[in-house]
């Protein structure tokens, strides 16, 4: 039997991390939730580890990037065949996770992607989102060599190929789209599946205009730097 | 045009002393010194030889001794910003990989420590 991960990175989120665990176990019973903690200031791993995670609390604040990629490499080492990421903030569903899991088992694709746009659904994503997502689709496409609906989605699982690139190889800063390009450098396989998108359950978004420019060109940078590292196009 | 001159040799003695102070008191490692000495160096000779900086000018195509003096000043102080970027972007992996693996060995640690509790 494979052995499956659910990895929440969280930074700051006691008010949604117990909702999120709960929800997780409820649907995944007897499947372990490592939270990664990135140097939260509070109560994010003692509820975490209330609601039956284990968590994984680093020593300082590494971003996104730096926390997910802590969790792939423990999950690594502990020999784990599938790791399924769900965000900490309450806006991945985990009653996608089965269909993100059976996904990975019968497509034997290297990572999965829940998107919020297969279906044409789209929903709770802001306008910055959207023309970020809609400027990042058409940068991709010629990229990857397909077209990728949700590039920016953060409901992603993986397997142990993956896993093995991603503990040596991962963007530190919004790392979603990198990652992609980083998997297309070493001509593995995703798809996507429809998953739901809801608000998040506490604090606000951080997206502000200058810092989706930001994000954009850092971004782009980061894209265009893995592909000077393509070794060939997949056949 | 000579109080320039000696306006950049004051500076770059005063660069030059205060790296090598920076060092003697371990708030620079050596190894990073390197580069402030060499430009410090290379900013002492150039405002002493009035002829090296005339040619340097005339070279670049520069109208003066002044221009190429704040031309090769500023090139210098870029070489060591980004070599001093490229440092901390080395230091940055460095110490993100260190903290990811501190992480995980308490992580593997502690559930060790639970296993043997369990266990007695």
């Amino acid at each position: 039997m494979s052995r499956l991960l659910i990895l929440i990175p969280a930074y700051n989120e006691q008010g949604a991390i117990g909702g999120v665990v709960n929800e997780v176990r409820a649907v995944m019973p007897g499947v372990p939730v490592l939270v990664v903690d990135d140097c939260s200031v509070d109560d994010t791993v003692t509820t975490a580890r209330a609601a039956g995670a284990r968590v994984l609390p680093l020593p300082h604040h590494l971003g996104l990037g730096g926390a997910v990629q802590a969790g792939y490499k423990l999950a690594y080492e502990l020999g784990f065949d599938y790791v399924i990421r769900v965000d900490g903030d309450g806006q991945h569903d985990p009653r996608d996770i089965p269909k993100i899991l059976a996904a990975l088992e019968s497509e034997g694709c290297e990572m999965v992607i829940g998107s919020r746009f297969v279906d044409g659904s789209g929903e709770h994503s802001g306008v910055l989102r959207a023309v970020g997502i809609v400027f990042f689709r058409a940068v991709l496409r010629p990229i990857l060599g397909r077209p990728v609906r949700d590039p920016t989605s953060g409901f992603v699982g993986v397997n142990r190929r993956a896993l093995s690139v991603f503990s040596g190889s991962f963007p530190l800063e919004y790392p979603e789209i990198e990652a992609l390009v980083v998997l297309q450098r070493k001509r593995f396989r995703f798809v996507e599946v429809p998953c739901r998108m809801r608000p998040r359950r506490t604090g606000r978004t951080t997206i502000t205009p200058m810092k989706s420019i930001y994000y954009m060109v850092h971004v782009l940078l980061g894209v265009f730097v893995n592909v000077l590292k393509f070794e060939g196009r997949r056949k | 045009m000579d109080r320039l001159l000696n306006v950049m040799t004051g500076f770059s003695v005063l660069l030059i002393g205060l790296v090598l102070m920076s060092v003697r008191r371990a708030h620079i490692r050596v190894e990073y010194s390197v580069s402030w000495l060499a430009v410090g160096l290379a900013l002492l000779v150039l405002s002493r030889w009035r002829g090296l900086l005339d040619r340097i000018g005339s070279a670049m195509g520069l109208d003066g001794a002044p221009v190429a003096l704040l031309v090769v000043t500023g090139a210098l102080f870029l070489l060591v910003l980004y070599r001093l970027s490229m440092m901390i972007s080395s230091l940055k992996d460095s110490n993100i990989a260190l903290a990811q693996r501190l992480a995980i060995l308490e992580f593997r640690l502690e559930s060790n420590e639970e296993t043997k509790t369990q266990r007695s």
